[in-house]
Formats: C-alpha cells, structure tokens, sequence
C-alpha cells in the first residue's frame, strides 16, 4: 500500500469539517456541488476549514484487491469509533475524488457496502468522522485492464 | 418518477438490515458516444432513508457510484411489521420513493 | 559471462543453475497468476449479492403478465416445452425440438413464437431492436431464465433434429475461419486459459462449460445491462473476426446444442453477473 499524501487527506478533510454534515438536519441534504466537483487538493481544502485526520485501525475499509472491472468496485466501510456520525469515499486518483458521503444518525450503525467506480489502480481512502474529529483508513485497490467480457 | 427500487430487509434482534439495489444510469459525463459526442453526467445525487418518520441514513453522491446502484446499511430499533422507505433525487430532480416492510 | 571457458562439470553446473533460476521465475510467475485469479474470486464473490438483473427480471415478469400486441394477450400461456405456461424449468431444457414450429429452438426464437401466436406480433414486430438496451426480449428471457433457478441443465440432444444441430454446432465450434483463422475452439478447448486477467472457460471440460452456461443470461457490468445468451454468441464471435451471424439464425441455436449439452447436469443459477 502506497503512503498517502498528508496534503490530500488535510484537503479533503477541509472540505468536510463544514459542509458536508449539516448540523441536525433531518431534511434531504443539499448536495455540496464544490465538494464533489473538487478535482484538486487545493480546492477540496478551499471548501472549508478544518484538522488533519488521523490514521486509525477502527476505521475500516474492506474491498477487493484486484477489481476485474474498475466500473464496480464493492466496498465496506466500517467505523468502531463511538458515535461515528458520517463516513466518506474518496478515491485517489478519480477525475473527481469525492464518490460519496453518508450521514448516520444515532442509531444507525457505521457499516455501509456499496459499489464505486474507479479510473485506474490507486488508494482508496475512508473517512470518519466520530466525536468531531477526523479519522481515515486507507488501502489501494489494483484495476485491471479487461479481458474479452465473461 | 425513476425506476423502482428492490429493497430487502432482514432482521436481527432490533438491528434490521437493509439491502437496496437501484435502477439509475449514473451517467459520469465522461463518457462519449460512438460518434464523439460526450454524454452528458446524469446520476443520483441525495439519498434518504426513514423508518417511522426518523432519518436513519441520508447520503450524498456523486457519479462515481457504480451504474445501477447497491447499498447496504443497517440500523437499531426496528421492528417487524414495520416500514422502510427510500428516496433518491438525481441530478435533473427527478426522484423515486420506494418502501418495504420488516419481514 | 560466457560458459564455453569452463570445465565441463562447471558448464553443467552453470546450466544447472541458471535452469533452476528460470523455473523459479517462471514458477513466482505462476503463483502471481494463481494468486491474481484468487483475487479476482474474492471479488466476483463480493458482488453477488445484489445483482441489477433483479431489477430486469422484475420488469419481464411484468412484460409477461401486461397484455400486449395486437391480439391483446398475455405471454402466459406459452409453451415453452413444458405445456402452455409451464416456466418453472422449461429455460433449462432449452433448446430443444418442437413440433408445432417442427424446428428446434433456443430459449429466444420460442418466445417470439409465442410472442407470434398469443399476441399476434410479426416477426420483424417481435424482433425489433432486441439487442437495445432493456429490449423486451431481453427483459423477458431474463425473466423465464429466472425460474429456471436451482434447475438441472437437460439437453440430451437425442431427438434425430437436436442431434443434427449438436454436431452442426460441435463442428462450428471447431471450424476456423475469419481473417484471424480462429475457432471458439482457439481460445475455448484448453484449461486454465486467460486473456489478460480474464479465465476463459474450456468448454471441453464440463465443469467449465456448466459454471458458463448456468449463469446465462447475465448481467454485464461492462455493459451495464443484461445480455442473453445469443448476444453474447454473437458479439463473441464478433470479436474473432467473424461475420457477424444473423439473429435467431440456425447457427446460433446450433451452438447452443451443442454448449449446453457440454453443460448437461449444471444447476442454473441465472441471471448471473459477468463482467
């Protein structure tokens, strides 16, 4: 697994220390076009203010090691952290890295699947958020090039 | 109004866990026609999911969601006979609401 | 360094070593491939929970029950093999010989029997756009492929015309043609083959051909939507160089025979998820 960047990890957790978790709503959130637009650090960090997030063992991101289609990549996101109230996807080297975000209320347990689309083999990151701070792990995941189709 | 959604539910002591699958494009707006042409980007972009009128889960995408998505979650709480519902709003605001009761 | 200048023990040792060093190579090779292709196991795995052809048999069901055509009239009492409306098993048994048409057929031409008789459709009618995304023959076939689930495949080919077209499409499968002098056989007659990451099922072997066949129709994620089987025929041999074959055409049920009679005994589990 290759070291994240410092910088992209403070980035994006700029960009989610504000907008991305409005406070209490229990209304459809807006959707936050500049953080899902953001195809640099810089402008991910533009988004907001905020801290570094933390390497940490109880988050957890499950998924493939090798995806024979970059088109669905089946993810695990995974939090033990006490009240983890949103987790993210961000994948390194997509045109844009923001895939998704997923607010959880009380109650709701920090243990998502999902599928993502991935450009080409990179690091795939997860993001928690948990007790105001900002936790992440990370693996890569290796895309193939296709054979004929299956 | 969007395709229909199919939704399971499988209950464990007061933890449900739901499975939902999606009918959407989720267009990336990179991709081109045979002729050139670009597609334009078109795919979901809020998700809410109640249960006895409580928020349970609300998420924000973006086109990198595979096409025809799949989510999984779960939650405390819930009981059988009970209702889970699931709405989407995609990036031309159309939407699809869809419910399934807690076998 | 040259060997020529030793003694000939030494040059055998020499060639020795260097031979182990090549087989270990080769043989750190092979295991990057064993442990790719389990890789790649784990994440088919992954996804087969929550398949999007779910969704595409839901609306053939509904297809199938919506009177339609200009007769007005339900798919539900199609005959499949079975007798009229019996689906639960029929997609297995396919292709088989039926005497009313007096042909042999495939899983698709037989619906477009019906879609003929019941609801009063013409070929061309019946036919129209099939390969289109979400077409309805493709919503439909998925869903009669569906009920076929937990279904052993049956095709003894024993009838003199299922018999004919078997080695018709046993002989196809071997006979290489097109600008690239390829045979399915090329690519489909040795075990453990690849392209790239891809396995490529030996439908020589039978476990092979029943864990391909079983899962047809399917959902391609490369495609983004449900292939039946005849698409599938057709763009692989599109993909060798091939003319393309007409749909519905002989050729095609022909290999089908013969494909599933190499799966006989798998146990369907379709709509599958392909790549």
């Amino acid at each position: 697994m290759r070291r994240p960047r410092r910088e992209f990890l403070k980035l994006v957790s700029l960009m989610l220390a504000a907008e991305l978790v409005p406070a209490g709503s229990a209304l459809a959130e807006e959707w936050n076009k500049p953080a899902f637009a953001a195809k640099k650090l810089d402008d991910l960090y533009k988004a907001l203010g905020a801290n570094a997030p933390q390497q940490s063992d109880q988050v957890v991101l499950i998924g493939p090691e090798i995806a024979e289609n970059g088109a669905v990549v089946p993810l695990e996101l995974e939090s033990k952290l006490p009240n983890t109230e949103m987790l993210a996807i961000l994948i390194e080297k997509n045109p844009n890295p923001l895939a998704a975000v997923f607010t959880l209320p009380a109650g709701t347990l920090a243990d998502i699947q999902t599928r993502v689309k991935m450009a080409e083999t990179c690091n795939v990151y997860l993001l928690a958020k948990a007790g105001g701070k900002f936790y992440y792990a990370a693996k890569e995941i290796k895309v193939t090039l296709g054979g004929c189709g299956g | 109004m969007g395709n229909p959604m199919k939704i399971r539910t499988k209950l464990d002591g007061d933890v449900v866990l739901v499975r939902v699958l999606m009918s959407h494009v989720m267009e990336t707006g990179l991709r081109k026609t045979p002729e050139g042409e670009l597609i334009p980007a078109y795919f979901i972009q809020t998700v809410n999911v109640t249960y006895k009128d409580r928020t349970v889960l609300s998420a924000q995408w973006g086109p990198a969601i595979s096409r025809n998505p799949y989510m999984s979650f779960k939650f405390r709480g819930a009981a059988r006979g009970e209702k889970v519902k699931i709405s989407w709003v995609d990036s031309k605001g159309d939407s699809r609401t869809d419910e399934a009761t807690i076998e | 360094m040259t060997t020529s200048n030793l003694r000939a023990p030494a040059r055998w040792l020499a060639a020795l070593a260097a031979g182990a060093l090549v087989c270990g190579a080769a043989a750190a090779v092979l295991a990057q491939d064993d442990r790719a292709a389990q890789e790649i196991q784990k994440y088919r795995q992954m996804l087969e929970e929550g398949n999007p052809a779910d969704l595409t048999e839901a609306r053939g069901e509904e297809l199938w029950k919506t009177p339609r055509g200009p007769k007005h009239a339900t798919l539900e009492h199609c005959d499949l093999g079975l007798g009229p409306g019996r689906l639960e098993g029929a997609y297995a048994k396919l292709p088989r010989y039926f005497a009313d048409t007096d042909k042999v057929q495939d899983v698709e031409s037989r619906l477009v029997t019906c879609m003929m008789a019941l609801q009063g459709y013409s070929y061309a009618d019946a036919i129209k756009n099939w390969y289109q995304s979400e077409s309805d023959i493709q919503l439909l076939v998925t869903y009669i492929a569906a009920q076929s689930k937990g279904a052993k495949i049956d095709v003894p080919a024993t009838q003199p015309r299922e018999a004919e077209l078997a080695a018709a499409g046993e002989s196809l499968f071997f006979r290489r043609s097109g600008p690239l002098d390829f045979s399915c056989a090329t690519c489909h007659s040795h075990a453990g083959r690849r392209v790239r990451l891809q396995e490529v099922a030996d439908f020589l072997l039978p476990e092979d051909a029943r864990a391909a066949m079983t899962k047809w129709p399917a959902y391609r994620v490369s495609q983004g939507e449900v292939w039946t089987m005849e698409r599938r025929l057709i763009d692989c041999i599109r993909q060798m160089r091939w003319p393309e074959p007409q749909y519905q055409s002989e050729a095609l049920i022909a290999l089908q025979v013969f494909l599933q009679k190499q799966a006989n005994g798998g146990v369907m589990d379709a709509p599958g998820m392909k790549r």
